[in-house]
């Protein structure tokens, strides 16, 4: 029984990142009706900015946490406005060529300047430790990851549901025709959207540096999975993104946990729940069909 | 068409140069060498995953031995043009296949080096045997190539799986703990380590009380549900043995801190280890870990010596990859000096049997019946912290393991 709900923590954590970087595709798909293939650099870049404020200028985890998904943001707004605001006429193929080739060229400077091999980041000492539930302890840090994403996967949605901007966000996501239409600046928001979601990246980022393995590639091996999830909650949903996102984490757990015998299988079970749900539902779990054009 | 005007004017400067030159040795007149030169290959990863453990410092070791074998014989040398060619395999065997065949055919290659990534390796060991040219693999660790795979003019110089499981699981099963948890990689590599050090650990009196095969890759990065069972498996293991390389060691390195599986009695052996990789993890995130290195820079005042040459070239400090990068090109060069000619078949036949001792070698033999290297090798655990007094020193070698027992008996699976 302990077993199983460590499994399910375990999972839950793991799902806290699919779901951050799945939302911040899902906002930048709905408003800008952009893929933004470039979305695991920026993840890798939150976590190699957060070595980098540590191991060369000394800022604590804590201030990385402020710094880069601010500082960021602010290079996604700069990309959106030189680049990215141009796609949104052209074919679908160049949305692919720019952010794939902008994912190149962000993961060899890093690279040329830092190597392939990973770098050392240590969970901050306040987290260090673990928490007993009784049935089970649990490293204090993987608590503090589930609780933050949970925390602020809240507040995007109390902001998107209970606020005047984000009935505009929403308005603009959904049918930006008919929204212009009522009078509302729909570019206005673009690029404030995109940041946003280049943002929330850069924050999946510097959480995962403890963790994980802080090297120039740790986006690109992730990205894969999470746009599986995207496609599995709908693209552009942003409630399915979430959803999407910790069932997709949980999925992989209990995959790895029980059907250990058959490696296969939990190695691809993310894409066959992908593939199944593509069958029964083909806009996603959350996400409504297109009209035709 | 410029290109080949160049190579003409090219080799037409070297013919003359040899020519007017006439302080060659005795083979000065004969076409002993092809081309009246010697080209060394240095086919690796140059950006990936393994190109800093190895890759272009690789080629810098090269460029030392060559530097260090024309100081030794001056104007006896078998000549003084020596070159090296380099390639990036991206540890992909089909490019690893193409690569090795331009460097033979089209850059007069004569003795491919490094090649990491077994599959990779296996490749280039068929196109040897094909163009009948030779290969001293440094960087792969597959048996096969001096078992099912083996040729005549294939050699594998540094290290293997059975090498690893060896050092590591037998020793640390006879000194650490005996109850083992074996996570791997699932893919051939982490399969051959799993099955090679299951058979050191029981031979050792230890037993495997449970293994499990990680998806590769693995793209969620997380490896929290395999490090929870370890220390609820009955009975409980007390050394947790994983396969993992690069960057997924490092994740489980760190989510095996972060699960405190130190503190709940769980020791950690890792399979296969470079000194880059302890660097990128902290000594303190690995302290008290064991495993098996073919060579370590800070051993002793001769391999000291080398490691200070070579991070005046490199900047950094040698790996055992690098170390035996630039042992292989030595020797290579010494057995061509010997034999007078680069003829293949005759560097071949000189090297077979021979003993050898040099800063990488040490009781090194060339054995004549799988091309098998062998020399000593050693037990390793990543020092505290707190030992730690110079930059890139963070291991104590705990036992030297002789050459004779460091590697496997020849393979009946190998017909030469």
């Amino acid at each position: 029984m302990s077993g199983f709900a460590q499994n399910t923590f375990n999972g839950l954590v793991s799902g806290a990142f699919y779901a951050l970087l799945a939302l911040g595709l899902a906002v930048i798909f709905g408003m800008l009706r952009v893929v933004n293939f470039a979305h695991g650099a920026f993840y890798m870049l939150g976590a190699f900015g957060a070595y980098v404020l540590l191991a060369e200028a000394g800022v604590p985890f804590w201030a990385a946490l402020v710094i880069m998904p601010v500082g960021l943001a602010l290079l996604g707004m700069a990309l959106e406005r030189a680049v990215i605001h141009r796609l949104t006429k052209l074919d679908p193929l160049y949305n692919f060529l720019l952010t794939f080739g902008l994912t190149l060229i962000l993961q060899d400077l890093v690279k040329l300047r830092y190597g392939v091999q990973s770098s050392p980041y240590e969970t901050p000492s306040l987290l260090s430790g673990s928490v007993d539930f009784g049935l089970f302890d649990f490293p204090t840090y993987r608590v503090f990851i589930l609780g933050f994403a949970v925390l602020l996967c809240v507040a995007v949605w109390w902001v998107l549901t209970r606020t005047r901007i984000g009935m505009v966000v929403r308005a603009s996501t959904e049918r930006p025709d008919l929204t212009r239409a009522f009078g509302i600046d729909v570019g206005r928001w673009v690029t404030p959207v995109f940041g946003f979601g280049i943002g929330l990246a850069g924050l999946a980022g510097v959480l995962a540096a403890p963790m994980r393995a802080v090297n120039p590639l740790m986006g690109a091996d992730l990205i894969i999975v999470v746009f599986a999830v995207v496609v599995i909650g709908g693209l552009g949903s942003i409630f399915g993104s979430v959803a999407a996102g910790f069932g997709i984490g949980l999925v992989q757990a209990w995959g790895e946990a029980y059907l250990s015998n058959f490696p296969l299988v939990s190695q691809t079970i993310v894409f066959v729940v992908m593939a199944g749900v593509l069958l029964w539902r083909p806009a996603g779990l959350f996400g409504r069909e297109e009209a035709p054009a | 068409m410029r290109r080949t005007m160049g190579v003409a004017a090219a080799s037409a400067v070297v013919v003359l140069v040899a020519g007017c030159g006439g302080g060659g040795p005795q083979s000065s007149g004969d076409q002993k060498l092809t081309g009246d030169k010697i080209v060394l290959g240095v086919l690796n990863d140059q950006s990936g995953a393994y190109s800093e453990l190895s890759g272009k410092n690789s080629v810098a070791a090269v460029e030392m031995a060559i530097a260090d074998f024309t100081a030794k014989y001056g104007d006896k040398a078998v000549t003084k043009d020596i070159t090296v060619e380099t390639a990036d395999h991206q540890n992909k065997p089909d490019v690893a296949n193409s690569k090795a065949q331009e460097m033979y055919d089209r850059k007069g290659v004569d003795l491919i080096l490094d090649v990491p990534t077994s599959s990779a390796a296996l490749k280039v060991a068929d196109v040897a045997k094909e163009k009948k040219k030779l290969y001293f693999n440094i960087g792969a660790a597959t048996t096969d190539l001096t078992g099912k795979s083996c040729n005549k003019y294939t050699f594998h110089y540094a290290y293997d799986t059975y090498m690893l499981a060896n050092g590591t699981g037998k020793t640390t099963t006879e000194q650490i703990g005996k109850n083992w948890y074996i996570l791997y990689p699932n893919y051939a590599f982490g399969q051959d380590m799993e099955k090679s050090f299951s058979t050191a650990i029981t031979a050792a009196g230890g037993t495997v009380v449970g293994k499990d095969g990680a998806p590769f890759p693995n793209t969620s990065g997380d490896f929290s549900t395999f490090l929870l069972k370890a220390p609820n498996l009955n009975p409980k293991p007390n050394v947790l043995g994983t396969m993992q390389a690069g960057a997924e060691l490092v994740n489980v390195v760190k989510q095996y801190n972060e699960f405190k599986l130190r503190d709940k009695g769980v020791g950690l052996a890792v399979g296969l280890m470079f000194l880059t990789d302890i660097h990128s993890l902290t000594p303190a995130a690995l302290a008290g870990t064991t495993y098996t290195d073919a060579w370590y820079w800070n051993f002793d005042a001769k391999n000291r010596e080398f490691a200070d040459r070579f991070q005046q070239k490199a900047g950094t400090r040698p790996t055992f990859a690098h170390a035996a990068n630039y042992s292989a090109a030595l020797q290579y060069l010494e057995a061509v000096q010997a034999a007078g000619t680069d003829d293949a078949d005759a560097v071949v036949k000189g090297l077979e049997g021979k003993t050898v001792e040099d800063v990488f070698l040490r009781n090194g033999k060339i054995r004549a019946e799988d091309h098998r290297v062998v020399h000593d090798a050693y037990l390793a655990q990543v020092k505290p912290q707190a030992e730690v007094t110079e930059p890139w020193d963070y291991v104590k070698v705990l036992k030297t393991i002789p050459a004779a027992e460091a590697f496997r008996a020849p393979s009946a699976d190998c017909k030469l």
